[in-house]
């Protein structure tokens, strides 16, 4: 099945995904999304594993316009997650239980599917799941 | 420099008025203030306004009377009611002006509020894929604070309780009935860990206050209340604020303690000398923070406040008397005005039903609004 990511410049298409962020050439301080400034902002891959720093749950749909998710809404949980040495960043968590959500808890970066195009199309955005012990 | 006085306070009830415009409303609670203080529109030296999504203020110049008074139009967000008082108030302190008015007033849609990305400089893709709604940015900066200062649930509905019942004394309020504890938190999780009862909504309404010179004021010989002083200030680095895509990991202070501090300075007063207050509840939990941040408890005490009603009518330190954005609803343009009003009317006396048990002398009341505004005003009796 075809999929796509929800814009150009967020997430590479690599796998596993990483969030692209900027780094401000002149402070050093480290921002996402990437600034439409190449002048003053180096393009950098953020770190994939960072901590929950805040969150909550989006019970009901959000209005549309700007919410553009598959039209079955399902609640999500979102929050910030700290990515050590870069920043905090806003995110959807997914594969998650709403009550294993605490400050402090390992995550690595995912994707998740938002919507699909009338074609068909996967439109995916990034997330942030548990990291979990490997098997075996 | 001379003094700056309240001499006039008129409100439009809060709520749904499907019959008036906000234009409307603003009128009506101008053509109020200008009873109470006994005055003529044409008595205006000048005027600042504001709405957010209501019409141009300086229209009302068509309906009130066209006296060529200095209008000045005011877009501050939530903080919009708070600008045009900070405009009024220093018009008449640096002594061009001795008599002027602040007007507010609004209508919104029902429901939370629609921003679109492009209009805070974000991408469009924040906003599609779920993540752009105040209501989250309120939840997740409470989720926070409560793990972090021991604030459990029933804190945030004990907010809300007092909320619904100053609202049920206040004429000018929108939700003007009771509401348990209970029914609080078992009403509809909207933003975990806030109900739908825990929220403000956007609403309508409209509020005037007339500012006069010490002079003037004296000359009226009416109520006068001073403007003891108006601190506004914009967010610094490392603020928590609404549509953040990302954060800084080195967190810094918060807008409301900053513009806190510099009014208590400014007053040479300290919060512990406050009698009433007034202060930006969101939704409860903005209430529960915004009392650290405004300097009257330390993080973590309001578990305590809260449960010994320290914040009730009859407590050592009344907040929301008139039941805040909860019980009033959020007309963005009008709702820090409508603290201001509260306060005056407190300061007066005029409370009724409302009117807090100790004797008021310093009124205090805190806007916040986005992208991270804030303004607190002092008054003195």
């Amino acid at each position: 099945m075809a999929a796509r990511p929800i814009a150009p410049d967020v997430l590479t298409t690599g796998s596993p995904a990483r969030l692209i962020g900027g780094r401000h050439r002149a402070s050093g301080r480290i921002v996402f999304p990437l600034p439409q400034d190449s002048q003053n902002y180096e393009r950098i891959e953020l770190p994939s594993r960072g901590t929950l720093w805040s969150y909550t749950v989006q019970r009901f749909r959000p209005k549309s316009p700007p919410y553009r998710g598959d039209e079955l809404f399902q609640p999500f949980g979102l929050g910030y997650v700290e990515l050590p040495g870069a920043l905090i960043v806003a995110s959807r968590l997914t594969e998650i239980d709403f009550r294993e959500l605490r400050l402090g808890l390992p995550l690595e970066l995912t994707t998740t599917v938002l919507r699909h195009d009338e074609d068909g199309t996967a439109v995916y955005t990034y997330a942030f799941r548990p990291v979990r012990a490997a098997l075996g | 420099m001379t003094d700056v006085f309240i001499v006039g306070i008129g409100i439009h009830p809060f709520g749904r008025t499907d019959s008036r415009s906000g234009l409307q409303q603003g009128e009506y609670a101008v053509r109020a203030a200008l009873t109470d203080a006994n005055m003529q529109w044409s008595d205006m030296q000048f005027a600042f306004g504001g709405s957010d999504a209501a019409g141009k203020a300086d229209t009302l110049v068509s309906q009130l009377g066209l006296t060529t008074l200095p209008f000045i139009n005011v877009l501050n967000g939530c903080a919009t009611g708070g600008a045009t008082l900070f405009g009024a108030y220093n018009a008449v302190r640096s002594g061009d002006f001795d008599l002027g008015i602040a007007i507010g007033f609004d209508k919104h849609p029902r429901g939370a509020f629609d921003p679109k990305p492009a209009d805070w400089g974000l991408p469009d893709w924040y906003g599609e894929s779920g993540l752009m709604l105040t209501t989250q940015f309120f939840a997740t900066k409470l989720r926070r604070y409560m793990d972090l200062h021991n604030i459990t649930p029933i804190t945030l509905a004990r907010v809300a309780q007092k909320a619904y019942h100053n609202g049920s004394l206040a004429p000018h309020a929108w939700r003007r009935t009771p509401v348990s504890v209970d029914t609080i938190l078992g009403a509809q999780m909207l933003n975990d860990p806030l109900t739908k009862l825990m929220f403000c909504s956007p609403a309508e309404g409209g509020v005037a206050l007339i500012v006069a010179s010490e002079k003037k004021a004296r000359q009226l010989g009416g109520p006068a209340i001073r403007i003891k002083t108006i601190s506004m200030r914009t967010r610094p680095q490392g603020s928590f604020e609404v549509f953040a895509p990302h954060l800084d990991l080195e967190r810094g202070g918060s807008v409301t303690a900053v513009a806190s501090r510099a009014a208590f300075e400014a007053a040479g007063l300290g919060p512990e000398d406050i009698d009433v207050a007034q202060i930006q509840d969101t939704e409860s939990g903005a209430e529960i923070m915004h009392m650290a941040e405004n300097g009257f408890c330390r993080d973590g005490d309001q578990e305590k406040w809260l449960a010994e009603g320290r914040t009730q009518l009859d407590g050592e330190l009344p907040i929301n008397t008139d039941g805040g954005c909860l019980a009033c609803g959020e007309p963005i343009g009008a709702s820090g005005l409508r603290q201001v009003y509260e306060n005056v009317v407190q300061l007066r006396g005029a409370g009724g039903a409302r009117q807090v048990t100790r004797k008021a002398r310093n009124a205090y009341s805190h806007v916040y609004g986005a992208p991270g505004v804030s303004a607190v005003v002092i008054l003195q009796c």
